[in-house]
């Protein structure tokens, strides 16, 4: 598996583009197999870096990732976790980027365009292997829902900065999901996302 | 939530919206409208209820524990011994679904049932034998916690003292009163998995069992009349575990690993099953009833001859699992996530041939909480009075006494807040950190500590570890008569604020406060306190034993 996760990074690092237009860019229906390809749209989004890539395909499948949603203009939670985020990714050194991936979703794909968002990683000392996102308000919309980031109450659900709280990790290989606040202590979710794949010699503590 | 009498005022008691749960649902939302998910229909009360086996004891465990990794071990030796087996294997919820992959303890959901007794301490050595490289939800990895023990910190099953697929862990469970007090004892525990941010999906693959703790007063012999209480025992003593659950079209447990606000299911089992039907006998029985989650809130109805018909008297004799100073009459009895209720039905007022249906009024439609309301009913469980049998028990007037509340021994007080923040779940604001100890009580102290909803309209039930404690004021007033109890849950409602009495005896280490709304809890509404010896004792670190082969 970790072979495997190590491929489909180094060609998304340098091949993205060109594996799309392959496929041809914007068909959602390429062939997708994994535990979870029925269950994430293959939405395609834009990273920070400007590229279109598929969310289901690119971004999840066979991967261990770590998802969140964020705003650029939020001057409440936001800066405060990616800087939480920033800690997880210094702390997880090069692994991020070959078998473990960040994401970080807008809220506000209008504003965030992916020009705004390139500043906004590099402000942020984001390095590669952690992606901002943005795409068509409906995509997102979608995407946030089957995250799961949703209130059951209509009001608070319209309130985006009640979505920017969390951050899902999990190994899509082994459909194995969980999720825990965006300002966890950052040792705290390196061990939960290492936790992630299988082993049976290490002790938990 | 409305108290019985607010029901009865209200009126709402006698609205007959009643069904059969006849695969139509009600009651249950997903995080994402698209991917609602309606259980395949199956016919009610066509399973006989199974009543888990009774754990049996070996003669020694092979390598033999290790002292040193338990505290007052000596004190306490070890005198019975079991090995539980956490496997995957396959379990039938109903014959008109297929067979699904489940977890259990040795097995089988729920697990077998431990019988322990006052002064016989246990040492229970639970194997991980799940599939390491499994594919979906529930992660192989694992922490028994036995739930209401008066057990040391490193037996307690603290959430990430988990071990692996292949590894094994020895649980010491004394079976000691707290405080030496035989007022506190305890009676109907549970055991389940507690690993950190996977509580909700490894109970919901299985990992449940109940584990009933008998003593002199509360002997599990009926004939006994003194000094034992002589309640329903025996085949009359049935524990009932609760847990509601949705299935995919094929018929497979589904579990929306993207909702972190609470998970309901459209289809309500009782010890694992379907809508069970019981056949029993005109005479008294004992039900131990639990509440196993992972989000549902139960208020438990009787009726006579057709749901939703009738509000049957019943008795309730304890409150989580803890005998109450007296029975009460009550009509109906509610339940948050790990509450337990045991109640005394005596089927001898009815005739052989009728019917009796336990039903669930209180509607809930999200990980919210109950709404309050009680529009349509959900008959769970069916009893078919089929025979005679000879009866000893006895419903005496008095059960066990209550230890006094000494407020003189009080050293501290605390506040907890449990709220909601930013689509997740806090206590004080601070989210789990499993190195934050959050309060650090002496061990032989007293503590007041008022816990509070934080707002929202959500339901909270609040659980903690090691030791009860009793309520003094629920929204300032004194609590109701059920609630005069010692308890390990209390159900926080929207706007509660509730405040207990609690002592640390006996134990030194780690503990966690919880939302037992396990989805809340696994989204880390969860703090770590420590008990500190007087002289600075520390726990031994929880000992795993190494791999082993799997066959
Ligand atoms: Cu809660």
């Amino acid at each position: 598996m970790r072979r495997r996760a190590l491929l489909v990074s180094g060609a998304l690092a340098s091949l993205a583009s060109v594996i799309l237009r392959g496929v041809g860019f914007g068909r959602e229906s390429a062939p997708r197999t994994g535990p979870r390809a029925g269950y994430f749209p293959n939405a395609i989004l834009r990273t920070h870096e400007n590229k279109p890539v598929r969310f289901y395909d690119d971004l999840i499948k066979g991967k261990v990732v770590l998802i969140n949603f964020m705003y650029t203009n939020c001057d409440g939670l936001c800066p405060r976790q990616t800087a939480n985020l920033a800690a997880v990714q210094r702390a997880l050194g090069d692994r991020v980027g070959r078998d473990i991936f960040m994401y970080s979703i807008t809220l506000k794909p209008e504003e965030d365009t992916p020009k705004v968002l390139q500043e906004y990683a590099k402000s942020n000392g984001v390095k590669p292997g952690w992606l901002f996102l943005t795409g068509k308000p409906e995509d997102v919309e979608k995407l946030r829902r089957k995250l799961g980031f949703v209130d059951p109450d209509p009001t608070v659900d319209k309130d985006k900065s009640q979505h920017i709280g969390v951050v899902l990790y999990g190994n899509e290989a082994l459909d194995r999901w969980a999720a825990c606040p965006a300002l966890t202590d950052p040792t705290e979710i390196v061990r939960y996302v290492l936790w992630m794949e299988p082993k049976n010699k290490q002790a938990a503590d | 939530m409305l108290s019985r009498r607010e029901w009865i005022k209200e009126g709402l008691w006698s609205i007959p919206a009643f069904h059969y749960g006849l695969g139509t649902l009600l009651n249950r939302r997903i995080s994402n409208e698209d991917d609602k998910v309606t259980s395949p229909p199956t016919r009610p009360f066509v399973v006989e209820l199974p009543i888990p086996p009774v754990a049996q004891a070996i003669q020694k465990l092979d390598p033999a524990p290790d002292p040193a990794a338990h505290q007052r071990y000596s004190e306490f030796p070890p005198r019975v011994f079991y090995e539980i087996h956490q496997k995957e294997a396959k379990h039938s919820f109903h014959p008109d679904l297929p067979e699904n992959l489940t977890w259990g303890f040795d097995g089988i959901f729920p697990g077998p049932t431990f019988h322990a007794r006052y002064g016989e301490p246990i040492i229970a050595r639970f194997y991980n034998d799940l599939p390491a490289n499994h594919v979906g939800f529930g992660i192989p990895e694992t922490s028994t916690h036995l739930h209401n023990a008066h057990t040391a910190s490193e037996s307690d099953g603290f959430p990430t003292d988990f071990f692996f697929s292949g590894q094994c862990k020895d649980n010491h469970y004394p079976n000691i009163y707290a405080g030496g007090d035989p007022r506190e004892a305890l009676g109907t525990l549970w055991y389940h998995d507690h690993r950190v941010d996977f509580t909700t999906q490894n109970v919901y693959k299985g990992l449940v069992g109940f584990y009933l703790l008998f003593d002199e007063l509360d002997s599990g012999h009926e004939e006994d009349w003194n000094p034992g209480l002589g309640l329903p025992s025996g085949d009359f003593d049935v524990p009932l575990a609760f847990a509601d659950k949705a299935f995919t079209p094929d018929g497979q447990v589904f579990f929306d690993a993207f909702n972190f606000d609470g998970i309901l299911g459209d289809k309500f089992t009782v010890n694992g099953v379907i809508q069970p039907f019981f056949k029993v006998a005109r005479r008294k029985y004992r039900f131990r009833l639990l509440d196993a989650g992972p989000s549902r809130f139960y208020q438990f109805f009787l009726s006579k001859d057709e749901p939703g018909k009738t509000s049957e008297l019943f008795t309730l004799i304890a409150n989580d699992g803890n005998l109450l100073p007296a029975p009460l009459a009550v009509q109906s009895v509610e339940l948050g996530v790990a509450n337990r209720m045991d109640v005394i039905i005596d089927f001898s007022n009815y005739k052989i041939g009728d019917q009796l249906f336990l039903e669930n009024r209180l509607e809930q439609t999200s990980g919210r909480g109950p709404t309050g309301k009680i529009p349509i009913g959900d008959a769970i469980l069916r009893f078919d009075v089929d025979r005679d049998a000879a009866d000893h028990s006895r419903i005496p007037s008095k059960l066990r006494e209550l230890p006094p509340i000494n407020l003189s021994e009080v050293v501290t007080e605390r506040r907890w807040v449990f709220e909601r923040s930013q689509g997740a779940w806090a206590v004080n604001g601070k989210f789990f950190n499993v190195n934050e100890i959050r309060a650090n009580p002496e061990q032989g102290t007293a503590e007041i500590w008022t816990l509070k909803n934080g707002g929202g309209g959500w339901s909270h039930p609040i659980h903690i570890h090691m030791e009860e404690f009793q309520i003094l004021t629920r929204n300032g007033e004194p609590p109701a008569p059920h609630e005069v109890s010692r308890k390990d849950v209390v159900n926080l409602g929207p706007g509660d604020e509730v405040r207990i009495f609690i002592r640390f005896r006996d134990w030194v280490g780690r503990y966690p406060t919880h939302c037992h709304n396990t989805v809340h809890e696994d989204h880390a509404m969860m703090f770590r306190w420590d008990v500190t010896g007087r002289n600075g004792e520390n726990p031994p670190s929880p000992r795993v034993f190494g791999t082993r082969i799997l066959p």
